[in-house]
C-alpha cells in the first residue's frame, strides 16, 4: 500500500498580507512604460514652466508694465533691483512718514491728545475727483522706534481715518483700540510708554479714562529711542480686474493731524522737536509735509506708509513671488490624474481587476493598496517638480536681477511640500473618482472640473471676486492656497485676488478642503468596490 | 449594415460611412449626457460671474458680453471630452477594427466623425450661448450695468454682440475638431483629454504672470484659448493682441493642425 503525499511547492507561501498587496500593485504601476512616463512628463511640464516663467519675467525697464500704475509714489520697481527696506522679520516694508521727534533715553512715557485727521492734496482718480473716496488707513499718533533706521522695529498708537484707534508694531502687528472717528467733538488721548525691551499703549476718550491697547515687547530695544508724533497717509489704489488685465491706478495722499496736550514722563532733552520726512527717495513724495507748532498745539502733514509691503502683481511690493514659478502646477497635475485615473481604469479595460480581486479578495486592501502606491509616487513627482521650479527659477530670477518676493523658508518649504501633497492627495482623489466611475475619460473630466477649472478661472484677472472665492472656498481646487507667497494683511489696502496669489482660505484649511474631498470620495469608491461585480 | 460592395459609388459610401457613424454616435447613452452636462455647466458658470460681477462707481471697465459668456471657459472641457470619446471609445473596446473592416477608407471615417461631432456641438453650443445672453441680459442691470452707467441690456441685434455669442458658437465646434485630432493622434481617451485641457489652460494662467509684455502678447497671440476667446470681445479692441475674427482664426489653424496629424496618423498607422 502505498501513501500519496500531495504535491506541495516548494516556493515560499507568497500570502495574502497588505505588503504583498502593496508589492503587487507598486509592480504593476512601475512596469507599465506610459504611467512612469507620464509622472516623468508632470515634473518636467511644471518644473519647465517655472523655468520659462522665470525667464519671461525677466524685467523689461522701461516701466512697472503690470497694469497702468502711475502717480507720484512707487516702490520696486523692476530694473533697479530691490529698492525695498526689510522689517524686522525680514519682510519687505514700508517705513515713510513725517515724524516729529525726540531722543528718549530709557524709560519714559509719551501722552497726546489727536483732535483732527483730515486729508489733503487729493488728486484725481480715473479722471473723476476723488474726494469722497476715503483712504481708510491714513494714520496720525505717536510712535516709539529704534532709531531712524529704514525698517526699524517700531511701536506706534494712532488714530486711522476709517478703523478707529490702533496699536501698530513691527510693521505687520496690529491690534483695535478705540473705535469711531477723531474729530474736535470727539478726540482720542493716545498714550505709549516704554519700560525696557517693553511697549505698552493706552487709549483715552477723554484723558482720564485710560484702557490698555497691548503690550508689546520689541527685543534688543536701545537705551535711546526716538519718540514723537508722527503722520502718515498710503498711496489711493483703485483696482480694476476686467477686460482680461488687472489693472491699478494709484495716486499719492497726504493728511494732516493737529495734536495738543503733550506731555512727557521721563529724560527727554530740553532742545526743541525735530522734523523730518523720513526715508523719502528721491523725487517721490510731497511737497506740502512738514509740521507747524504755536502754542502747545503741532499741526503735522504727512503722506508714506509705515506697513508691509504686499507682493504680487499691482500691489507696492516685488511683483513675483516663488508662487509664480509654481503656476504650471495645474498641467504637472493634469498629468498625474491622467496616470492616476489609468492606474484604477486600466484594470477594468483589460478584465485584470477580476485577477486582481481573485488574488487579493479583500477589496478595500486594494484600494488602499492603490492609493498608497499612486499617492506616493504623486508625492515623489509633485516633490521633484515643486522643489526644481522654485529652486531652478529662484536663481533665474536672481541672475536677472528681478525683484523677487523674499520667501522666508518655512513658509517656501510650505509652498514646495505644499505643491507636493496638492498633487499626491489630487492623485488619491482621482483614483477614488475612477473607482466610483470606472471610465477613464469621464474620471478625469471630473477631476479636471473639479480642481482644474476652479484654479484656471481664478488664475488670470476679468472673472468677478465673488465667484472665484466661491470656487476656492468650496471645490477641491481650495488647497492651491498651499501655494499662498504672503499673508495677507486687513491693515493694508491691496489686491489681494487669486489672480495675485492671495487666496479666500489659510494655506492648511484649503487643503483640509481637498482632504475633505478625497475622505468622502475614497468612501464612496471602497463601497461600490465591494458592493459592485468586478 | 451591409458591407460596401466593390462598386458603391464615392457619394453613396460616403453617407452610408456618416449613417454608420451617427448610428454609433446616437446610440451611446454617454453622448446626450454630456452635451447635457456641456450646456449646464457653461450657463451655471456664466449666470455665477454675472451675479458675482459689480460695477464701482468710478465705472466698470468690464467687457458685459465677455463676462456672461464666462462659461464657455468650462464648458468647453466637456465639449472636448465629448469630441475624444468619439475615437477613443472605438479603441478601447476594439471597436474600431470592426468599423475599419467596414469603412476601408480612413479618411472618409474621420471625416463622417468630424462633421458628426461639429453638428451636434454647434446646435447645443447655441442652445447653451443664447441663454447665456438671455442671463446676462437679466441679471446685469440688477449689478450696476445699466444704462446709466453706459451699459444697455446685452443684445443680439448690436453687431459685437452677435458676433462674441456667434463666434462662442463657433469657438466651441473648433475646440471639439482639435479636441478629435489630437484623440484620433494620441488614442487613449485621458491621454487625449489631459494633453487638449493642458494645451488649452495653460496660456491663459502663464501669460498672467509673464510681466515682459513682448512675451505676454505673443503668447496670448498663440494660445488658442487666449487667441480664440478673443472673439468674445465687444468693448476696447484696440488692447487686444489680436482681432476678433483673427483670433478665431488662430484657434482654427490649430484645429486644422491637430485633425492634419491626427488623420495623418490614422491614415498610416495600423488599428
Amino acid at each position: 500500500m502505498t501513501t500519496i503525499t500531495p504535491y506541495r511547492s516548494t516556493a515560499r507561501d507568497a500570502g495574502d498580507g497588505f505588503g504583498q498587496i502593496l508589492h503587487a500593485e507598486w509592480t504593476k504601476f512601475r512596469t507599465v512604460r506610459g504611467w512612469v512616463i507620464g509622472m516623468i512628463l508632470a515634473v518636467l511640464v511644471t518644473a519647465g514652466l517655472g523655468v520659462f516663467l522665470a525667464r519671461a519675467s525677466s524685467p523689461s525697464c522701461s516701466s512697472q508694465t503690470s497694469g497702468g500704475q502711475q502717480g507720484p509714489t512707487q516702490h520696486g520697481s523692476a530694473c533697479a533691483g530691490p529698492d525695498y527696506a526689510l522689517g524686522p522679520g525680514g519682510e519687505p516694508v514700508s517705513d515713510r512718514f513725517y515724524f516729529v521727534r525726540q531722543p528718549l533715553a530709557g524709560n519714559g512715557s509719551l501722552t497726546i491728545r489727536v483732535t483732527s485727521l483730515a486729508e489733503l492734496g487729493r488728486e484725481t482718480v480715473n479722471n473723476q475727483p476723488a474726494g469722497s473716496i476715503l483712504v481708510p488707513w491714513s494714520k496720525a499718533g505717536i510712535i516709539i522706534k529704534d532709531g531712524t533706521g529704514q525698517g526699524s522695529a517700531y511701536a506706534a498708537m494712532m488714530v486711522t481715518a476709517g478703523n478707529g484707534v490702533r496699536l501698530q508694531w513691527n510693521y505687520t502687528q496690529d491690534t483695535p483700540g478705540l473705535p469711531g472717528a477723531v474729530s474736535a467733538a470727539s478726540p482720542r488721548w493716545l498714550r505709549l510708554t516704554r519700560d525696557g525691551d517693553t511697549i505698552t499703549g493706552y487709549d483715552s476718550a477723554d484723558g482720564t479714562h485710560w484702557t490698555r491697547v497691548g503690550t508689546v515687547r520689541l527685543s534688543s530695544l536701545p537705551s535711546t529711542v526716538q519718540a514723537g508724533l508722527f503722520v502718515t497717509s498710503p498711496q489711493y489704489t483703485a483696482y480694476s480686474s476686467s477686460l482680461g488685465t488687472g489693472n491699478a491706478s494709484s495716486n499719492a495722499t497726504q493728511a494732516t493731524a493737529v495734536f495738543d496736550h503733550v506731555s512727557r514722563t521721563g529724560r527727554w532733552p530740553a532742545s526743541a522737536w525735530t522734523g523730518d520726512y523720513l526715508f523719502r527717495s528721491g523725487e517721490m513724495g510731497f511737497q506740502g509735509n512738514g509740521y507747524h507748532q504755536a502754542a502747545g498745539r503741532f499741526t503735522v502733514t504727512g503722506s508714506g506708509d509705515i506697513a508691509p509691503l504686499i507682493a504680487g502683481p499691482l500691489n507696492d511690493g516685488p511683483a513675483i513671488t516663488v508662487r509664480d514659478f509654481l503656476l504650471g502646477t495645474f498641467a504637472g497635475l493634469i498629468a498625474v490624474a491622467v496616470v492616476a485615473t489609468m492606474f484604477m481604469t486600466a484594470e477594468y479595460r483589460r478584465g485584470l481587476i477580476r485577477t486582481t480581486l481573485a488574488a487579493s479578495p479583500n477589496r478595500g486592501r486594494v484600494l488602499a493598496a492603490k492609493a498608497i502606491v499612486i499617492g506616493s509616487a504623486a508625492f515623489v513627482a509633485g516633490l521633484a517638480a515643486a522643489a526644481g521650479a522654485v529652486l531652478i527659477a529662484t536663481d533665474i530670477a536672481h541672475g536677472n536681477g528681478t525683484s523677487l518676493f523674499p520667501e522666508p523658508w518655512p513658509a517656501e518649504l510650505r509652498i514646495i511640500a505644499g505643491t507636493a501633497a496638492l498633487i499626491a492627495v489630487a492623485a488619491v482623489f482621482t483614483l477614488a473618482i475612477a473607482t466610483v466611475v470606472r471610465r477613464s475619460a469621464t474620471a478625469i473630466l471630473i477631476v479636471i472640473v473639479a480642481i482644474v477649472i476652479p484654479f484656471v478661472l481664478s488664475a488670470p484677472p476679468g472673472i468677478p471676486a465673488g465667484l472665484t472665492d466661491w470656487l476656492l472656498r468650496v471645490t477641491p481646487a481650495a488647497a492651491f492656497a498651499l501655494q499662498q507667497p504672503a499673508p495677507q494683511y486687513s491693515q493694508v489696502q491691496a489686491n489681494y485676488m487669486p489672480s495675485a496669489g492671495y487666496f479666500p482660505l489659510a494655506p492648511w484649511t484649503g487643503f483640509a478642503v481637498l482632504c475633505a474631498w478625497t475622505v468622502f470620495a475614497l468612501a464612496a469608491a471602497a463601497y461600490l468596490l465591494r458592493l459592485r461585480d468586478a | 449594415m451591409s458591407l460596401p460592395a466593390a462598386g458603391l459609388s464615392r457619394a453613396r459610401y460616403g453617407s452610408q460611412t456618416l449613417h454608420a457613424e451617427w448610428t454609433k454616435l446616437r446610440t451611446l447613452a454617454s453622448t446626450g449626457w454630456l452635451l447635457l452636462a456641456a450646456a449646464a455647466l457653461t450657463i451655471a458658470v456664466s449666470a455665477a460671474a454675472d451675479a458675482a460681477a459689480t460695477c464701482p462707481s468710478g465705472g466698470c471697465q468690464t467687457d458685459p458680453a465677455k463676462l456672461s459668456l464666462t462659461g464657455v471657459q468650462a464648458g468647453q472641457a466637456i465639449v472636448a471630452v465629448i469630441a475624444v470619446l468619439a475615437i477613443s471609445g472605438e479603441y478601447s473596446t476594439g471597436m474600431i477594427r470592426i468599423t475599419l473592416t467596414a469603412m476601408p477608407r480612413r479618411l472618409t471615417v474621420l471625416a463622417a466623425k468630424a462633421a458628426l461631432i461639429t453638428g451636434p456641438v454647434l446646435v447645443v453650443s447655441a442652445v447653451a450661448v443664447l441663454a447665456c445672453v438671455l442671463a446676462g441680459r437679466l441679471i446685469l442691470p440688477g449689478h450696476g450695468f445699466t444704462a446709466a452707467h453706459g451699459y444697455p441690456p446685452l443684445a443680439l441685434g448690436h453687431g459685437p454682440v452677435l458676433r462674441a455669442a456667434g463666434g462662442s458658437v463657433l469657438y466651441l465646434a473648433l475646440i471639439a475638431l482639435l479636441s478629435l485630432g489630437v484623440a484620433t493622434a494620441v488614442r487613449e481617451a485621458a491621454v487625449a483629454i489631459g494633453l487638449v485641457l493642458g494645451v488649452l489652460y495653460v496660456f491663459p494662467v502663464v501669460t498672467n504672470v509673464v510681466t515682459n509684455q513682448h512675451w505676454q502678447r505673443h503668447l496670448e497671440q498663440i494660445g488658442p484659448m487666449t487667441a480664440g476667446l478673443d472673439i468674445q470681445a465687444t468693448a476696447n479692441l484696440r488692447s487686444l493682441p489680436l482681432t476678433p475674427w483673427q483670433g478665431l482664426g488662430v484657434l482654427t489653424l490649430w484645429a486644422a493642425g491637430a485633425l492634419t496629424i491626427g488623420a495623418l496618423i490614422f491614415r498610416f498607422r495600423d488599428a
